[in-house]
C-alpha cells in the first residue's frame, strides 16, 4: 500500500480522498492555496503545504508546485481528484517521471481519451457503439465536410477534439449554416483549448445522458459498476444524478457495461474511469470517456457497496480489484443533489461565510461536503460546496428521503441551489423518470 | 527548526503517554500537542512561526486566518519579510563549500540573489524584493519550504 499520498485538489473531493487514505492507513499531504488554509481536509491532513496564491493556475494547476510538494514531504503517490490536473496527460507523465505514483490511468491512456477523435476511434475499434460521425478531423475542404454531413444526416454537431464537458460545440441544421459553423467552432476551439482540431457527429435531439463506471487493476482485471443517469443538466453542467437509470432494460445495461469492460481490457485501461453515452430511442452512443473519479461517484458507491476511491488507491498500490464482476449487485436506488453556492434563480455564484450549517441525517442519507459552520467559501473556485445523497430500496423512496433531507438541511449566510432541488423532487416529469438532457433548461424557461 | 527534528518529536509523542511537548531552541520554538477532537493525531507544525491555522474546528472569525497570521507577525518586528515564491528545498549558498548568499547583517538590494530553492531537480535562484539589511534568517539550509513561508527579515534602509 502506498505510504503517503499528496491530495492534489481541494474542497469536497479532497476530503473524500483524505477519508479513503485514512481508512487504508495512508498518510496524507494536503496541498492548498493561500486562501484555502482553513479547509477541513487541510486541518485534518497529516501534513499540509501551501503551494501558491489563490489563482488555480498558480496553485492547484501548478505542476512544479504540486510535484515539489510531493518531493519535500517524501510522498509516494499523488491523487489528482477531478478537474484541475486530473486529466492533464503532461501532469500524469511528469508525476511518473519524477518517481511518484499517479493515482489514475497511465498518461498515454489519458492522452488517448483527451483527444475526442482518437477516443471515438479507439472505442469504435473496441466494439463500443458510437454516435455516427466523421472518422477524421475536419479539413478546410468545405465540400468534403458537406459530404460527411450529408452522409451522417442533419442535424449534425461540430465539436472541438480537445474539448469536452459540453464546451466548444455547435449544432448545424442545414448545409447553408455549415461554412460559418465550421470556422466559428474552429476558432473557439483554438481559443479555449489551444487546439483547433474539430470533428462532426450526428446531433441527437432528445437524448438522455447515461454513463458507465469502470474499475481496472494492473493485473488485467476489469469490472463495471453499472450506470448513472445524469440527464438533469443546465448549460452542460450536471445538477442531479441517479443510479440506476430508470426505464432501461437490465439486459441492455449489462450489455453496455460488458462492452465498456471489454474496451478497457483492449486498451489496457487502469484505475477508475467513466464511459459517457447519449441514450436515445433505446440505443447507446459513446461520446467521451472521463479518465478520473467523477463528482457523482457516491451514487454508484451506495447501490454497489464499492468504495471507488479506496479501490483507486488500492489499484495504484498494485493490488488486485477487491471484487469480481459476479460480486457486483445493484441494491436499491440512489440520488445525488449537487449543492452549489449560487443564486437559485439567477445562478450567479455566491461565495461568502456560512453563518449557520445544519446537515440532514437519518437512514440512507450521505452528505459529502467540506463546509462547516463559520467556513468561508472563497470566490476563486467553482461553486460546488457539497453533495447530498439519498439511498433507498426503491426510486420512489429515494425521492422521499431526498425531499426529507432537503427540508432538514440548513446553509445560511450564502445562497444555494437547495430551493431548485426541492422543486425538482416535486417535479412530475422527474418523478416519472427518464427526462432528457434538455428537460431542466426547458423547465427553467432557458430554452 | 529542521522538519526532521519536528518529525522525531512527533514520533516520540505518539509512542509515549505525553499529551503535549514544547521545545525552545534559541529564538524558535515548537509546541506539539494531542488534540482529542480529531482522531488522536498530533498536529504537525510545518512552518515557523507556528501556523495558528491548525486549530480545532469552530467559527473562524473574520474568515481570513492567513491575513490574521501575517498582521500578527508584523506587529512583533519592523521590516519586510521575504517569503518563498515556491515549494521546495531551501539552500542558503550556491554550493555546500561556498559562503552563504545572505547572512545576518548583510546588506541586500532588490534583485540580489539571496538563496536557492530546489524544486523538481531545478535550482531556482531567489531574488530579494527589498533593499535593506538581513535582520533575521528564518530558514535553515536543507529545510523544506512552502509557498509564502517567510525566509528572511529585511530591515529596510
Amino acid at each position: 500500500m502506498l505510504e503517503k499520498v499528496v491530495i492534489a485538489n481541494r474542497g469536497e473531493i479532497a476530503l473524500r480522498i483524505l477519508r479513503a487514505c485514512h481508512e487504508l492507513g495512508i498518510k496524507t499531504v494536503a496541498v492548498f492555496s493561500e486562501v484555502d488554509r482553513s479547509q477541513k481536509h487541510v486541518l485534518l491532513a497529516d501534513e499540509a503545504v501551501c503551494i501558491g496564491p489563490a489563482a488555480s493556475v498558480d496553485s492547484y494547476m501548478n505542476i512544479p508546485a504540486v510535484i515539489s510538494a510531493a518531493e519535500v514531504t517524501d510522498s509516494v503517490g499523488i491523487h489528482p481528484g477531478y478537474g484541475f490536473l486530473s486529466e492533464n496527460p503532461d501532469f500524469a507523465e511528469r508525476v511518473e517521471q519524477s518517481g511518484f505514483t499517479f493515482i489514475g490511468p497511465r498518461s498515454d491512456t489519458i492522452r488517448l481519451m483527451g483527444s475526442k477523435i482518437s477516443a471515438r476511434k479507439s472505442m469504435h475499434d473496441s466494439g463500443v457503439p458510437c454516435v455516427p460521425g466523421s472518422e477524421e478531423s475536419l479539413t478546410d475542404d468545405l465540400a468534403e465536410s458537406a459530404r460527411i454531413a450529408k452522409d451522417i444526416g442533419y442535424p449534425i454537431i461540430i465539436k472541438a477534439s480537445g474539448g469536452g464537458g459540453g464546451r466548444g460545440m455547435r449544432v448545424v441544421h442545414s448545409e447553408a449554416a455549415l461554412r460559418n459553423a465550421v470556422s466559428l467552432t474552429r476558432s473557439e476551439a483554438l481559443a479555449a483549448f489551444n487546439d483547433d482540431t474539430i470533428y462532426m457527429e450526428k446531433y441527437l435531439e432528445n437524448p438522455r445522458h447515461i454513463e458507465i463506471q469502470v474499475l481496472a487493476d494492473t493485473h488485467g482485471n476489469v469490472i463495471h459498476l453499472g450506470e448513472r443517469d445524469c440527464s438533469m443538466q443546465r448549460r452542460n453542467q450536471k445538477i442531479l444524478e441517479e443510479a440506476p437509470a430508470p426505464h432501461i432494460k437490465d439486459r441492455q445495461k449489462r450489455k453496455i457495461g460488458d462492452q465498456c469492460a471489454d474496451a478497457c481490457k483492449k486498451i489496457g485501461y487502469v484505475n477508475a474511469g467513466t464511459f459517457e453515452f447519449l441514450y436515445e430511442d433505446g440505443q447507446f452512443y459513446f461520446i467521451e470517456m472521463n479518465t478520473r473519479v467523477q463528482v457523482e461517484h457516491p451514487i454508484t458507491e451506495c447501490i454497489t457497496g464499492v468504495d471507488i476511491v479506496k479501490e483507486q488507491l488500492r489499484i495504484a498500490s498494485g493490488e488486485k480489484l477487491s471484487y469480481r464482476q459476479s460480486d457486483i449487485h445493484i441494491n436499491g436506488h440512489a440520488i445525488e443533489c449537487r449543492i452549489n453556492a449560487e443564486d437559485p434563480e439567477k445562478f450567479i455564484p455566491s461565495p461568502g461565510t456560512i453563518s449557520h450549517y445544519h446537515p440532514p441525517g437519518g437512514p440512507g442519507i450521505r452528505v459529502d461536503t467540506h463546509v462547516y459552520q463559520g467556513y468561508t467559501i472563497p470566490p476563486h473556485y467553482d461553486s460546488l460546496i457539497g453533495k447530498l445523497i439519498a439511498h433507498a430500496e426503491t426510486r420512489e423512496l429515494a425521492i422521499q428521503r431526498m425531499s426529507m433531507a432537503l427540508s432538514e438541511i440548513v446553509i445560511d449566510g450564502i445562497n444555494t441551489n437547495i430551493p431548485l432541488h426541492r422543486n425538482l423532487m416535486n417535479d412530475a416529469a422527474f418523478i416519472a423518470g427518464g427526462t432528457n438532457i434538455h428537460y431542466l433548461e426547458k423547465k427553467l424557461g432557458i430554452k | 527548526m529542521d522538519i526532521r527534528k519536528v518529525k522525531k518529536l512527533i514520533e516520540m509523542l505518539e509512542e509515549s503517554k505525553i499529551s503535549e511537548i514544547e521545545i525552545h531552541e534559541g529564538e524558535e520554538s515548537v509546541r506539539i500537542s494531542r488534540q482529542s477532537m480529531y482522531a488522536e493525531q498530533p498536529q504537525t507544525v510545518v512552518q515557523v512561526p507556528a501556523a495558528d491555522a491548525r486549530q480545532d474546528l469552530g467559527p473562524v472569525t473574520g474568515g481570513h486566518p492567513d491575513k490574521m497570521e501575517t498582521s500578527e507577525v508584523k506587529q512583533e518586528v519592523d521590516g519586510h519579510y521575504i517569503t518563498s515564491p515556491m515549494v521546495g528545498i531551501f539552500y542558503n549558498s550556491p554550493s555546500p563549500d561556498k559562503p552563504p548568499f545572505a547572512e545576518l547583517g548583510k546588506e541586500v538590494k532588490v534583485g540580489d540573489i539571496i538563496c536557492i530553492i530546489e524544486a523538481m531537480k531545478i535550482m531556482n535562484q531567489i531574488e530579494s524584493d527589498a533593499n535593506g539589511v538581513i535582520s533575521r534568517v528564518l530558514a535553515e539550509n536543507g529545510d523544506p519550504v512552502e509557498f509564502g513561508q517567510p525566509l528572511f527579515l529585511v530591515r529596510e534602509a
